[in-house]
């Protein structure tokens, strides 16, 4: 008998592009999440969590997936030790929300609190802090994961630690992450004593860089239209979590308040057009971004959401796109002179990204399929301006691969199967172990098909 | 103060069990899947630091097993100051029509073991003169309909019933709500294509604490069925066959 209910329902990722119609179930425990792999009835199977991926990941047109926003119990917290096991649909802002009001934050977080903590290990996200703290999955200890077989298996370094090694940021292929065991971060205050730096190009960009290794959290806004002797200018952030004294000072004033307030009313939906964002209009807002702040550098003391979640603030933006939607190249170089020649591609190929964001990464290299690695990485948001874009995109590719760099498959929505050997070269050591726990290709994605990694 | 939630794995529940334990309340989880009311338990203590157990419990358990359930609660967690009725169980009226097995099904989740549970948690409120029983009706019980008569049948039968009741328990400081509920998103309405908004589980679950903390006797939720209601119900026989609903 079948028990679990099932609905077409049109699912995308971030960019809104693709967008599928997907067979779901949306189960709300975790009989109901076994009862809807039982139902599956021979066909292929896929997690999706807030579908904060922007392409394809977590995308699965012929076959069924598993709405695991529902799954949102946390089972157990040492309050000694910080150490907590929430289930998959449990989400960033919410840990947040409950355990920094106890001295806690999450470890590495992205740059929207909307994603869940299964999404997390799936794509084993990185932060602003990847230098000082790795990915997301470093922190994890142990998961609990629905197998291909049907058995649910813990798994952690120490038990199945091959499991475990290509679950993270395994992409969903190897199973259904149930729930995890995460080491939280002690923290005196949510606040980030932070400082802001205007640079004027891609060298001033390195340089301070490398003096700020010291700084827990760094990142970058860069302008990519910008070309000639200004391109790669920006805006360097860096910051640690302020202290209990200096949090005091963080005060929110009237205009503040006004200005979260309209914020929050705000709908990126109301705004849904193709015609918003175009190389004029992109043009604009770079340039009254940069010039918004000072030459030189400012010191403040700010929440932790503007921080790390300023994008937040205004709720769907992502229509703002239009229909067409968009798509996000983000790739990380090991040399930084590639970095130059991909802005130069970009500011010539006079197809604007809206925006952009350069940092430097640590060494941690979890290896798999997960996408950090030593070098330089640059995120961009690219209106869908269709097959120039694509073909611009095949271009970045080739001089990602040349220097031995790779695109991020949890923002991808193109890339090819070839493109992705070269870039990935572990994929094989990876497939051997996805084979070990899921020789019928089970776990399948609209992406794992497009890069071989699943029968098409 | 102590809730005890009954069918404590339907998404509407554990809405509700939230909010409970937001404002400091012990709250009793009661289900069939006693490993997930263990699990929303372990949630509610961590998100909230408020006392909270699993119980085993069964709709159609016989009513002994109804009232010792309510015993144990009150041993481990103190008086029962609120109980929600929250179990329910749609059926499939074809189904139904052709093998009476499970119809009988539908009337007896819905209908004899929610009277079943409500008794044995009414007398224990009752000796005390003090408390409050929430059921969780359904609009589908304001008018008998072909697509799911069974199902409609058992809520209205619930929802004269808590009428009942109300009026017994009214002279021993007993409060009974009855909510009929319209779409909410949950299993039962995950399905279901319609142009007519579905509220979330939460939304409702704020709008049934701040009901039962007001003291609200029958309520609509979402509110604009009162109105939909209003009309369907009026509609006469004659033509309500013609319209296939
Ligand atoms: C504004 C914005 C900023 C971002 N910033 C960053 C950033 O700074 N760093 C970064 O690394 N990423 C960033 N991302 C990407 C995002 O963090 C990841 O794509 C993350 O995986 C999204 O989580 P999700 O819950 O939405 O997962 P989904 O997008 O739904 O799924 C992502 C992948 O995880 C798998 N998955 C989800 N749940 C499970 C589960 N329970 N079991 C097994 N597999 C599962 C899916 O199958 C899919 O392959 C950003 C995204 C946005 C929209
Ligand atoms: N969703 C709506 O639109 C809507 C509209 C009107 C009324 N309602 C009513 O609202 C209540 C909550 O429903 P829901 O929407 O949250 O749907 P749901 O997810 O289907 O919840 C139904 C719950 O009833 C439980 N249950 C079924 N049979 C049981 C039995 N024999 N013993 C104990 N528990 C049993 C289920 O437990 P298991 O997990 O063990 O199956 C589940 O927790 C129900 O009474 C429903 O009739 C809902």
């Amino acid at each position: 008998m079948t028990t679990t209910s099932w609905a077409s329902r049109p699912l995308a990722g971030w960019g809104r592009y693709p967008i599928v119609e997907a067979l779901c179930a949306r189960p709300e425990s975790q009989l109901q999440t076994l009862n809807a792999f039982n139902d599956r009835q021979g066909d292929a199977m896929l997690a999706h969590g807030f579908g904060r991926s922007y392409g394809d990941a977590a995308l699965l047109s012929e076959g069924r997936v598993v709405l695991t926003r529902r799954l949102k119990k946390m089972l157990a917290f040492d309050e000694v030790s910080g150490v907590l096991q929430v289930e998959a649909g449990v989400t960033i802002g919410e840990l947040i929300e409950v355990f920094l009001p106890r001295g806690w934050f999450v470890p590495v977080v992205p740059g929207t609190q909307f994603v869940s903590v299964g999404g997390a290990i799936g794509c084993n996200i990185h932060g602003k802090n990847h230098g000082h703290a790795g990915c997301f999955g470093d922190h994890v200890r142990a998961m609990e994961v629905l197998l291909a077989s049907g058995e649910v298996v813990r798994c952690s370094r120490k038990q199945h630690d091959d499991l475990f090694w290509a679950t993270i940021g395994g992409m969903g292929l190897t199973g259904i992450i149930l729930n995890a065991e995460i080491q939280l971060q002690a923290v005196q205050s949510g606040a980030i004593d932070m400082e802001s730096i205007r640079f004027n190009n891609l060298d001033e960009f390195f340089q301070i860089s490398e003096e700020s290794t010291g700084y827990f959290h760094t990142v970058s806004w860069i302008d990519c239209v910008k070309g000639g002797a200004q391109m790669g200018r920006g805006i360097f952030m860096r910051g640690r979590h302020a202290s209990a004294q200096q949090a005091a000072t963080l005060s929110e004033g009237p205009l503040e308040r006004v200005v979260e307030l309209v914020q929050r009313a705000l709908d990126g939906r109301v705004f849904e057009s193709n015609m918003l964002l175009n190389r004029a209009t992109i043009r604009l807002f770079n340039e009254a971004y940069y010039h918004k702040h000072p030459a030189g550098e400012h010191h403040s003391v700010v929440g932790y959401q503007p921080f790390f979640f300023p994008l937040d603030a205004v709720e769907n933006w992502n229509y703002v796109y239009g229909k067409r939607g968009f798509l996000q190249y983000q790739m990380v170089v090991p040399e930084r002179e590639a970095v130059r020649d991909i802005l130069k591609v970009i500011s010539e190929s006079k197809m604007a990204s809206f925006l952009a964001v350069i940092k430097e990464f640590g060494d941690q290299d979890h290896g798999g399929l997960s996408f950090p690695c030593a070098g330089t990485t640059l995120a961009l948001d690219f209106p869908n301006f269709g097959e120039p874009l694509l073909k611009m995109m095949d271009r970045l590719d080739a001089l990602v691969a040349e220097v031995g760099g790779r695109i991020y498959l949890g923002k991808d929505a193109r890339l090819s199967a070839e493109m992705f050997r070269r870039m990935y070269p572990q994929w094989e050591a990876w497939r051997e172990v996805r084979d070990r726990w899921d020789p019928q290709g089970v776990f399948q994605s609209d992406l794992s098909r497009r890069l071989g990694l699943t029968p098409a | 103060m102590t809730v005890l939630i009954l069918g404590a794995t339907s998404p509407i529940a554990q809405a509700v069990a939230d909010v409970y334990a937001a404002a400091g309340c012990s709250v009793a989880l009661a289900a069939r899947d006693v490993e997930e009311a263990r699990r929303a338990a372990s949630d509610l203590t961590i998100r909230y630091g408020v006392e909270a157990q699993g119980f085993a419990f069964d709709a159609c358990d016989a009513f002994e097993h109804h009232s010792a359930l309510v015993s144990e609660v009150e041993e481990a967690l103190g008086p029962v100051d609120v109980a929600l009725v929250a179990f329910g169980f749609m059926g499939d009226q074809q189904a139904s029509e052709e093998d009476f097995e499970k119809a009988r099904r539908v009337i007896e989740v819905n209908y004899t073991g929610a009277v079943s549970v409500c008794e044995a948690v009414a007398r224990a409120m009752e000796s005390r003169g003090a408390g409050s029983i929430i059921g969780l009706s359904s609009v589908a019980g304001e008018r008998g309909r072909a697509s799911n008569y069974f199902y409609g049948s058992a809520k209205g039968a619930l929802t004269l019933y808590l009428q009942g009741l109300r009026n017994r328990l009214a002279s021993k400081n007993v409060h009974v709500m009855t909510v009929k509920l319209g779409f909410i998103d949950t299993p039962m309405t995950f399905e279901l294509e319609t142009g007519i908004p579905v509220a979330s589980p939460q939304k409702a679950a704020k709008a049934i604490f701040n009901a039962q903390g007001r003291g609200v006797e029958t309520f609509y939720y979402p509110r604009f069925w009162g109105g939909i209601m209003g009309v369907i119900k009026s509609i006469p026989e004659k033509m309500f066959k013609r319209l296939s609903l």
